[in-house]
């Protein structure tokens, strides 16, 4: 799960990250009375929204009066930012930060991410402050330093001086760095962090270092014991489709295929995916419909793929173990009752009581339903389907 | 022979009266797998499926002589019953529970290799020698004895190719599934010389997916190490960056963990790397025919 910039910060504060003042608002009008409250002369409107590269996308712009303010947030608020990480579509703009302006001195990068090799957290900083990380990565390797973290023994200052000395930062400043790196991994252990970003970190004229952007990812896991975090989720920032499988226990992901998918386990409805690619289609979605694959879900996973226009044949690929595939057969044709599937759909169950599966799909009289034999034939079955041979 | 687990290992079940852990303790009972006993706190003393309930892990193992333990506790409870296990003296945690925070399989880990404890998983399907020891919720049957080992992070994956391998005529020796998330325990580089180690065991299957580098590392260490011929099919070639399929883990970032490079590792250091996982019996096949 992701959460806003403003959000992120509100985490930071807490913790005595420091960064810059700001309020959320949703009105140009607001936007105005929270210039004035937060005084000043200059002040930066920027686009609330889950993805990077918004300045660039034109969704956070510089203001020198409250009248610039108020055009600004007007122009921001309700346009459709399209950044590197939206998608041609992009992402609607409901909600712009306020923010004071900032006396930027020098801009650097400091991220904080699982590393999974090292099974440890660790933190990166560069001197590359305001770029694409990825970009840093891949460029100019040796500008990012990185430190990794023994969670049993935590954040030390020799980490934080790792990192200082690395920025090339000069003795009078390491101190105030290497509080804020320590307050920071306070925030990702304490808040079951995926990751933070904060990209640019701003060296102030006075010395002092803020968090002018900030990013944050949770792990999903753990999202039972963060109650402040899970009440930051903005359900408007996440495909609808994804959202509604997801509260019926189903994993869904939306592609730009034709070939509709249905699959028992993560592994295997990648697995289909990939071999309906291999078979010269394009599948339409990833969809792991769990253990049980029950009428119900069946039935749930049909009405959602089929809310995708693009989609020409549905290919349920199920490896029954524990759960017997007569069974599912019979799901399967108890699901067509519920929900009207008016695109062919391809069967192929495999496992325990395949063939007595087999034969109640074929005998039940469903012109829409194909029984397919193994994996390699199904998927053939369901793009000549898609292709409408 | 086969690896970790056979007909003789003593297993334990943490979560052993919940309803999973009894329908699957059930199961592996059928299937041959000595289970001597469980550990539900509270209800020591008890019997359920006609073995010991114990309150305390130390208790059970006292008491069983069991070495590993089947871990089918709630996700919130997994890095105690894991840590448990290893304060226990157990030597393997087979840990099926899907769900459990990053964080605590990150100290659990730590914990657990320190005290020397292998784990498996979470959010897998267990390990099966096949005609001896099921630990783990996998179908039983499909795994037919024989000259194949596996490694998988995918549970139906695992069945998939199991089931495919079988209708070519070979089947297998051990099969484990490692699981799918971010911080897992035994992985391919550790799993791959015991393989390599086992005489029963003439090839290899491996099936990985998109997210991390363990199949890059695999890839590494089969160069060097391993002399059977591997098969793999990394799951997720079709997948878009930036997405979570399904496992917690399967995530490519930026564009680092995709199929592409993990196949293209596999492939330099020789090993035969199917496009489609519908191939992967027909490439076994072909692997053992060479031999």
């Amino acid at each position: 799960m992701n959460i806003h910039e403003y959000q992120a910060k509100e985490l930071f504060k807490k913790y005595n990250v420091p960064t810059v003042r700001g309020h959320i608002v949703f009105t140009p009008d607001e936007a105005v009375k929270a210039a004035q409250e937060l005084g000043g002369n200059i002040w930066v409107v920027k686009a609330q929204i889950h993805a990077g590269g918004r300045g660039l996308g034109g969704g956070v712009k510089l203001a020198r009066s409250t009248a610039e303010v108020r055009s600004l947030a007007a122009e921001i608020l309700g346009m459709t930012l399209v950044t590197h990480q939206t998608g041609p579509e992009g992402k609607l703009v409901q909600k712009v930060y306020i923010e004071e302006g900032a006396d930027i001195k020098k801009e650097y990068y400091l991220g904080l991410l699982l590393d999974r090799a090292l099974e440890m957290p660790i933190m990166m900083a560069s001197t590359e402050g305001g770029m694409a990380i990825e970009d840093v990565a891949h460029n100019t390797p040796e500008k990012i330093i990185k430190v990794a973290i023994d969670p049993l023994t935590g954040f030390q200052s020799f980490h934080g001086r790792k990192l200082a000395f690395g920025l090339g930062l000069p003795t009078e400043e390491i101190n105030t760095f290497i509080k804020f790196a320590s307050a920071l991994y306070k925030v990702y252990m304490d808040h079951d962090a995926e990751m933070i970003e904060i990209n640019p970190l701003v060296k102030t004229g006075d010395g002092k270092f803020l968090a002018l952007d900030a990013k944050m990812g949770f792990d999903n896991n753990a999202l039972y014991r963060q109650d402040q975090v899970r009440e930051m989720r903005d359900l408007s920032e996440e495909e609808p489709t994804e959202i509604e499988a997801d509260k019926y226990g189903l994993s869904y992901i939306k592609l730009d295929g034709n070939v509709g998918c249905m699959v028992n386990g993560a592994g295997l409805a990648m697995g289909t995916m990939d071999t309906i690619n291999y078979e010269g289609g394009k599948p339409a979605n990833f969809l792991d419909v769990g253990g049980s694959a029950s009428a119900e879900t069946v039935a749930k996973g049909f009405d959602i793929i089929l809310k995708d226009p693009n989609v020409k044949v549905i290919f349920v690929n199920i490896f029954g173990g524990i759960v017997r595939c007569d069974r599912v057969a019979n799901g399967i044709i108890e699901a067509t009752k519920i929900t009207n599937v008016n695109v062919p759909i391809i069967v192929r169950l495999d496992g325990t009581n395949a063939i007595e599966a087999a034969d109640i799909l074929n005998n039940a009289g469903i012109a829409n339903i194909v029984a397919a034999t193994d994996l390699a034939d199904g998927a053939r079955k369901a793009v000549a389907a898609a292709k409408g041979e | 022979m086969s690896i970790l687990v056979n007909k003789d290992t003593k297993v334990i079940v943490q979560g052993f009266t919940g309803k999973e852990g009894s329908f699957h303790a059930e199961q592996c009972m059928a299937y041959g797998t000595k289970i001597v006993g469980g550990v539900t706190p509270g209800k020591g003393g008890q019997e359920h499926l006609g073995q010991p309930v114990f309150n305390t892990v130390s208790e059970a193992v006292a008491a069983t002589g069991a070495t590993v333990s089947m871990i089918f506790v709630p996700p919130a409870f997994v890095s105690d019953a894991v840590m448990e296990a290893a304060d226990a003296g157990i030597t393997l945690a087979v840990i099926i529970t899907e769900g459990a925070p990053v964080k605590d399989m990150m100290f659990a880990k730590a914990y657990a290799v320190k005290k020397d404890m292998m784990t498996i998983g979470p959010n897998c399907p267990g390990i099966i020698t096949a005609d001896e020891c099921k630990i783990g919720i996998m179908p039983g049957f499909i795994f037919k004895k024989g000259s194949i080992g596996l490694i998988s992070k995918s549970g139906t994956l695992t069945y998939e190719s199991a089931n495919q391998v079988v209708k070519e005529g070979f089947g297998i020796t051990t099969a484990v599934g490692i699981g799918g998330d971010p911080i897992i325990g035994l992985s391919y580089k550790q799993l791959l010389p015991m393989f390599e180690a086992d005489p029963e065991t003439k090839a290899i299957v491996m099936i990985g997916e998109i997210g991390g580098d363990l199949e890059i590392q695999a890839a590494a260490y089969i160069k060097e190490h391993i002399t059977k011929p591997v098969v793999a099919f990394i799951a997720g070639q079709t997948a878009p960056a930036g997405k979570r399929m399904g496992h917690a883990g399967a995530i490519i970032s930026g564009s680092a963990g995709t199929a592409q490079e993990k196949m293209a590792a596999l492939e330099a250091a020789g090993v035969k790397v199917v496009v489609s996982p519908a191939d992967i019996g027909k490439a076994v096949a072909e692997v053992m025919a060479n031999l």
